[in-house]
């Protein structure tokens, strides 16, 4: 363990530690834009400087490792005006539609221009003009919004093992795409979507379904494969608008295309709303009265003529624990019989 | 799972036979990618080249249903290496002698001559997995849809004990579980056999116990399996099904088969989100609430329950299965009252000690892992730490018996069954995703690209795959990933359903059908008649 002291307090990490991971132990804020506690350290957005006592220039905290004795300042003046000028810079040729922008109140940049209340543009010039191209129905790209973090490339990389994206041409007309700049193809897990700290990257069924305001978070877990992705659904008028994944669960904020883009059965015209109950091989709707006495009535009936063991129920995996254990003892106690499964082999 | 989901990323050495991770369970791949980054190494045991080939270090291609002889030939290695663990042999297994004597017709040669494995690579994935410090071993379907199923797992279960690879953190065997709450369903009891806990329906205490506690008069017969009850529907013994959230008609092998069990009930009750295909043989169909519109719990592949929480009104007049339910328990003269969900899990936690530790507060986040059996428990990351709950464990003598149906002449094919990263089982919620659906919208047959040339097949062609239980139409992917002489469909689609073709045999013991392993013919549509 060595020991740091970040803005006056000491604290003790292990080798290796970076000043910013040393800085969030101290519950000590640095603003950054291009990195993420599961990936490589990047050093791009140039927000994360600190001044390192002994150093004649401000060093990125997010890459320099914190070394025994070291003493850090997180904000000063000069720190505080370089800030404000890189996300200038990064603004001055950023589309200005925060208003109808997806990510708007979820945005780290839009954060940023508030605290540091930018209003104006003091670098306006060339824009960036990208054609939007892709067909995928998962993933918008907006990529007039992106600020070249790089999170998308390196969770892509790092994360998912896929390498679908990567930086392309160099200086004013870099940018992010997939290869050979077609359109993107890739497993469509969206973790890209959920690094990216602007409106670059976003699903293209959130559009315009709700953003903040009126859209409650629920924290659930995925009903598709036995992982036990943690799912916070995000919720307007009685409808999945947006799923997401919270960092700090078993799954790490990682989904796959069905845990986080294949929610929209859950809304479906297509669900069943009402009993039906089968006349003359076609459905009629039925009151829940009318339809529970029926399956009372014959299983009844026929557990009366061929004992409990003439009936069998198939539970679901698909269910709750709770649910589960009802039916095993409805079968069990209320009908009488063992008669009991599930698809755990299929 | 016998270790936990993060514990795989400090694996040395992961064995992943029979389970193409990354498309089944992609969260779980995540943490076997990151073990490859922390220095881990993946051996993959496949016959079709998974995407897991690319990240691993050693790919065994073996035959479809020959996972016995390759365990047994790896077997074999180690004991001729010396890299056993005695110690743990002696303390904690029984059975060994026997078991080892079994091992000596196993030779890489004859290994080799079964599984088409070259004997270099078994005896390398021999190397790998006998040196490791904290292996693991990962399966699936790939391990169990067999008629040999249960003999597949004894293998696996042999390998750890003779390596003393299990009650270990990061070191242990891991079966996925496919879906969000099978390891729940069976936990609660929704098995002919077992009441919830794994505890026996025919042992008088274990009865009695929950006599007591239902305040109902039990069965001591054990029922019978959903495979069976297919079987049972024909033949006139079952009458009345009552099935909740399944979908059997495209899930089970030789769907004409099933088709005629359903047709055969005196009365099928189908509860469920949207009117499946099993729904639409239905006397009655109830509409059901789905996860996001109920509060509960689900338990994961690594025996996490975590909670469910309802975030949204299910449509029109459904409702949660669990009240449904009692409404029913009531109508039958067997009164369910609960007022809140939490109680159905303190009930479990009274006649199951494993979980009764577990309280929804608890569970706030994070979830617990059982065993958890008292409030101050901390859950159990990895079983088996310091024993094995039923004393020894016992070595079981397994010997390589071939798939119930090979290819010959006229069914010259082997037909294996699986999933594809963008749809689910058998179709019900993905298949109504329209975005899910743009990217995988149809069914298809897997073909090597050797084999499509001798039969003059180009990609997207339509071709019609038979096998002696029925037919289907279907269009011809060609595609390095199965090998020559393989074939591979996802069974998710209802129009070219995989089921169709499948084979109903089951595995003795456990009663799972062989879905992995069946012959079939192929040929261009339009050479049909």
């Amino acid at each position: 363990m060595i020991k740091v002291i970040i803005d006056g307090k000491e604290t003790r990490v292990p080798k290796g530690t970076t000043i910013l991971e040393a800085a969030r132990a101290l519950h000590i804020p640095i603003p950054t834009l291009c990195n993420h506690p599961k990936l490589s350290p990047y050093g791009g957005c140039r927000l994360c400087l600190v001044e390192v006592k002994g150093n004649r220039h401000p060093v990125t905290s997010c890459s320099v490792p914190a070394s025994d004795g070291m003493e850090v300042v997180t904000s000063t003046p000069l720190l505080e005006r370089i800030r404000k000028t890189n996300i200038e810079l990064l603004l001055s040729d950023h589309p200005n539609d925060c208003m109808v922008c997806e990510k708007a109140g979820d945005c780290t940049l839009q954060e940023l221009a508030y605290f540091y209340g930018i209003r104006e543009n003091r670098f306006a010039g060339e824009r960036r003009i990208y054609e939007k191209k892709d067909a995928n129905p998962f993933i918008e790209r907006d990529m007039e919004k992106c600020i070249l973090c790089g999170l998308c490339v390196r969770v892509c990389e790092e994360v998912e093992g896929v390498s679908a994206i990567d930086f392309a041409y160099r200086g004013f007309n870099a940018k992010i795409v997939p290869s050979f700049e077609k359109a993107l193809d890739c497993e469509f897990c969206g973790q890209c979507v959920a690094v990216c700290p602007t409106g670059a990257l976003t699903g293209k069924m959130w559009s315009y379904k709700g953003r903040q305001k009126d859209v409650r978070d629920v924290d659930t877990v995925c009903s598709y494969c036995g992982c036990g992705c943690n799912l916070t659904l995000h919720i307007r008028r009685n409808e999945v608008v947006r799923v997401s994944s919270r960092d700090d669960t078993i799954n790490e904020g990682w989904l796959c295309a069905k845990g986080r883009f294949g929610y929209s059965f859950v809304n479906s015209p297509e669900r069943l709303k009402t009993p039906l109950i089968k006349e003359k091989g076609t459905f009629r709707e039925a009151s829940w009265d009318e339809a529970l006495d029926l399956v009372a009535n014959k299983l009844k009936k026929i557990r009366a003529k061929h004992g409990a063991d003439a009936i069998a129920g198939l539970s679901s995996a698909r269910c709750t624990n709770e649910e589960n254990y009802l039916f095993q003892k409805f079968m069990r106690a209320a009908v009488g019989t063992n008669n009991i499964d599930h698809c755990a082999r299929l | 799972m016998t270790n936990s989901i993060p514990e795989i990323e400090n694996n040395d050495v992961l064995f992943v036979i029979g389970s193409n991770t990354t498309e089944t369970h992609p969260i779980i791949g995540l943490r076997m990618k990151q073990a490859v980054r922390k220095g881990g190494k993946i051996i993959v045991a496949d016959p079709r080249k998974i995407d897991l080939v690319r990240f691993s270090t050693l790919w065994l291609q073996h035959k479809a249903g020959t996972d016995v002889a390759l365990l047994n030939g790896i077997m074999h290695v180690l004991l001729k290496e010396h890299l056993i663990d005695k110690d743990f042999i002696a303390g904690w297994t029984e059975g060994f002698d026997t078991f080892r004597e079994s091992l000596s017709e196993y030779s890489p040669e004859r290994a080799e001559k079964i599984t088409g494995v070259p004997r270099k690579d078994i005896v390398k994935a021999a190397l790998m997995y006998g040196k490791a410090e904290r292996p693991a071993i990962y399966y699936t379907m790939g391990i169990t849809q067999h008629s040999h199923g249960t003999q597949n797992v004894f293998a696996i279960a042999n390998l750890a004990l003779m390596t003393g690879n299990l009650g270990k953190e990061s070191t242990g065997v891991n079966p996925l579980r496919g879906q969000n709450n099978v390891q729940g369903a069976t936990d609660m009891g929704c098995v002919p056999n077992q009441y919830p806990g794994y505890q026996r329906v025919d042992l008088p205490s274990i009865k009695s116990k929950f006599e007591a506690a239902w305040d109902a008069k039990l069965s001591d017969r054990p029922g019978i399996t959903a495979t069976e009850m297919t079987d049972a529907a024909i033949d006139g013994k079952l009458k009345a099904l009552y099935i909740m959230g399944e979908n059997p008609l495209i899930s089970d092998p030789d769907s004409h088969h099933t088709e005629k069990a359903l047709k055969s009930l005196d009365f099928l009750v189908v509860q469920d989100i949207f009117m499946t295909e099993t729904a639409e043989l239905a006397d009655v169909v109830l509409p059901a609430a789905c996860f996001a519109e109920k509060d509960g719990t689900f338990t994961n592949t690594e025996r996490r329950v975590q909670r469910v929480r309802k975030a949204l009104n299910p449509p029109g007049q459904a409702r949660e299965d669990s009240s449904i339910i009692m409404e029913l328990s009531g109508r039958m003269g067997y009164a369910m009252n609960y007022n809140l969900v939490e109680e159905m899990m303190r009930e479990i936690g009274g006649l199951w000690p494993a979980v009764a530790g577990i309280t929804y507060g608890r569970i706030e986040k994070g979830g617990l892992q059982w065993p958890c059996p008292t409030l101050d428990h901390p859950g159990t990351p990895y079983l088996f730490k310091g024993g094995f709950p039923r004393g020894k464990a016992s070595f079981t003598v397994v010997g390589y018996e071939p798939s119930k149906e090979l290819p010959d002449k006229d069914y010259p094919f082997v037909l294996t069954t699986g999933r594809q990263l963008f749809q689910y089982h058998t179709g019900s919620m993905t298949r109504k995703v329209k975005e899910l659906n743009a990217v995988a919208p149809e069914a298809y047959v897997e073909i090597n690209p050797a084999d499509a040339d001798s039969m003059k097949i180009e990609d997207g062609d339509v071709v019609s795959v038979s096998s002696r239980r029925g037919s289907v139409s279907i269009k011809a992917r060609v595609s390095e990933r199965p090998p020559r002489g393989m074939v591979f469909i996802p069974f998710h689609y209802k129009e070219a359903a995989a089921n169709v073709l499948t084979n109903p045999q089951l595995d003795p013991v456990c009663k799972i059908p062989e879905l992995k392993v069946c012959a079939v013919r192929i040929e261009p549509a339009s050479a049909r008649p």
